[in-house]
């Protein structure tokens, strides 16, 4: 009944093949966007702003960004992190060594110095695959962490091996608060899943996900394997290296190669298992159950129990609730969250009337 | 007749190709010429090497003797994606579509080398990524229509039953154009009604296009009604070439089916 397509008829192909071409997805969106740009900033205090929102967005940018490369390409890595690092690092000698570049280019300068990483570590995925593909990106994830530590370039020589992040000034206009960093992330992620979202329905798209389907079919189309993995990684680290250097520039303020270890990979990863492999609205519900959860547990344990529970045995509850709704969701839709929505919007097609 | 139909100069010819996977040898030195416009069979019975044919046609399997020449060009080792851009399509035995993609996608792709537009233009929709979508998705209609799968166009083709992903399959090689096609038992596991509609296909789809045709089945009845031209093989070794009359008369031919009488 709400979500119907009955009735609603496509005069053009350019309308069916628009980006929303159902006008109820197109309001949902342009509800969302709304609400984020609008209505959050209105209501939400600096802690949820600074250390909750923001962090969700970034990360949800990183899982849109392994998500194009597993979810799409299916190439399995497990080196976001590392790649994420190397746009932090990136974006802040960039900021160090060319002072007086604007902002978005030093963060465009960063994504593409990690896709630059990405499509060198993307090259054993032209001969191995799956698992065996997932142990060599564990190589990029050792790999750049040891290097930015090691070398203290990469660093300005910090003895710590800590960058500060510069600050954030666009047009003489200073991003220094949480709700300034916040409309900033927002506004940088939705432009690029947006641009996501163009490109999976695109040619690129229909490439990436041939080759993810039947390779062997896909070259036999005309579909040249090599650039088109090579291509998957190069946009998967891009997005990977804005999201680091956003955790570095608007969340963390400082970092260092540790920040963006094998535990964040893992953590990305989760994100797009639990949202849905191959699904951009996936990467956001991946990313929002992964970082709302445990905040959520955390204060439902404490508004149940209050005080009556020790601290550290509450905080290792969190993790075994954490661990149990994972598996639940996983036994429950394999193809994670996003493919529940799918289906939920499959029966409100029939609904209330289904027969 | 359609004058696209009129059978023309031989454009495809495969020489001495001999093949072989470790010690299993699974051609072995053959030579034959398909000729422009023409439906040609390749049967044999099973393991006779017809698969791998084809994948040496169209540079799935590189031989490790022989060539190609195609339009009178001779092609040493013919790779997979440069076959596609020569105009050689083709359908597999074992259907391999994109499972995730919907059946429109899936044709989609059969197009993408005709697309010109840069991953830039495509992340934004922005001019010849959006004129340039909207215009294959025309052509596609157009195979949608022919292959009347207009209903399932925007499932995803693993939900749908084994006689429509072949169409779909057929359509996905239609989408490219090609002046080549290779039908790996484009009729395997179907009945009769799903048999007729394929064999529709295939002759609207050679007359109306004039598209040369490569096909291996193993229903005699509609390799015989079918084609202009038969090659059999046998254990990797080609026994006969002709008409359909020429090869049901063949002893050859009916020795490698039926066997020999001890």
């Amino acid at each position: 009944m709400i979500y119907r397509e009955c009735g609603q008829f496509k005069t053009s192909y350019g309308s069916d093949q628009a980006i929303f071409p159902i006008p109820q997805d197109r309001w949902g969106v342009m509800l969302a966007l709304l609400i984020a740009f609008m209505v959050i900033p209105a209501i939400a205090n600096e802690y949820w702003l600074g250390v909750i929102l923001t962090p969700f967005l970034i990360l949800a940018l990183a899982a849109l960004g392994l998500n194009i490369l597993t979810g799409y390409c299916g190439q399995l890595s497990l080196g976001s992190a590392a790649f994420m690092a190397v746009g932090a690092f990136a974006a802040y000698n960039f900021e160090l060594r060319l002072p007086g570049i604007p902002l978005l280019l030093d963060f465009v300068l960063a994504g593409l110095v990690a896709a630059g990483v990405g499509i060198i570590f993307g090259i054993p995925s032209l001969r191995i695959k799956g698992f065996y593909l997932a142990v060599a990106t564990l190589a990029a994830q050792f790999f750049i962490e040891w290097s930015l530590t090691k070398f203290g370039w990469f660093s300005n020589y910090s003895s710590s091996g800590v960058i500060t992040a510069q600050k954030m000034v666009i047009l003489g206009y200073d991003f220094d608060t949480p709700l300034r960093k916040y409309l900033l992330v927002l506004s940088i992620v939705s432009v690029l899943a947006l641009m996501a979202k163009n490109l999976v329905r695109s040619e690129t798209g229909r490439a990436w996900m041939a080759v993810r389907d039947m390779d062997v079919a896909a070259e036999v189309i005309g579909i040249r394997i090599m650039k088109t993995k090579l291509m998957a990684f190069a946009v998967s680290s891009f997005y990977c290296g804005v999201a680091g250097a956003l955790w570095a520039f608007a969340y963390l303020g400082t970092v260092d190669a540790q920040t963006f270890d094998l535990h964040r990979s893992f953590q990305i990863l989760f994100m797009i298992i639990v949202g849905g492999m191959g699904s951009i609205l996936g990467s956001f519900i991946g990313a929002a159950f992964i970082v709302l959860m445990p905040i959520f547990i955390n204060l439902s344990a404490h508004a149940l129990f209050g005080n009556a529970i020790r601290p550290d045995l509450l905080s290792n509850m969190e993790l075994i609730v954490f661990g149990g709704l994972i598996i639940f969701f996983l036994i429950v839709e394999p193809l994670g969250l996003a493919r529940l929505w799918q289906i939920a919007k499959e029966k409100l097609r029939l609904w209330p009337f289904p027969h | 007749m359609n004058p696209k139909r009129t059978i023309g100069d031989v454009i495809l010819e495969v020489e001495d190709i001999a093949l072989s996977f470790g010690g299993v040898r699974a051609l072995s030195h053959v030579s034959f010429g398909v000729r422009e416009h023409e439906i040609c069979s390749i049967i044999g019975p099973n393991g006779a090497g017809k698969s791998s044919m084809l994948n040496v046609i169209n540079g799935v399997y590189h031989p490790q003797h022989g060539h190609l020449v195609y339009r009178g060009k001779r092609i040493r080792r013919m790779h997979a994606h440069k076959s596609a851009r020569y105009g050689i399509a083709r359908t597999f035995q074992n259907i391999a579509l994109f499972k995730g993609m919907s059946a429109l996608d899936n044709i989609l792709t059969g197009r993408n080398l005709m697309i010109k537009s840069t991953f830039i233009e495509q992340a934004f929709y922005w001019g010849r990524a959006r004129s340039e979508e909207i215009a294959h998705r025309r052509r596609v209609e157009e195979i949608v229509d022919f292959l009347e799968i207009e209903s399932v166009r925007k499932v995803p083709v693993g939900r749908l039953p084994y006689g429509l992903q072949k169409r779909v399959e057929l359509g996905r090689a239609l989408a490219a154009e090609p002046q080549v096609l290779l039908l790996d038992e484009p009729m395997a596991g179907m009945n009769v009604e799903e048999k007729e509609d394929m064999c529709r296909f295939i002759l609207d789809v050679n007359d109306e296009f004039g598209t040369t045709m490569v096909l291996i089945e193993h229903d005699m009845g509609v390799v015989m009604d079918l084609s202009d031209h038969v090659v059999v093989l046998d254990y990797g070794r080609k026994i006969a070439d002709g008409t359909p009359e020429e090869i049901r008369d063949n002893q050859q031919v009916i020795d490698a089916y039926l066997g020999v009488a001890a």
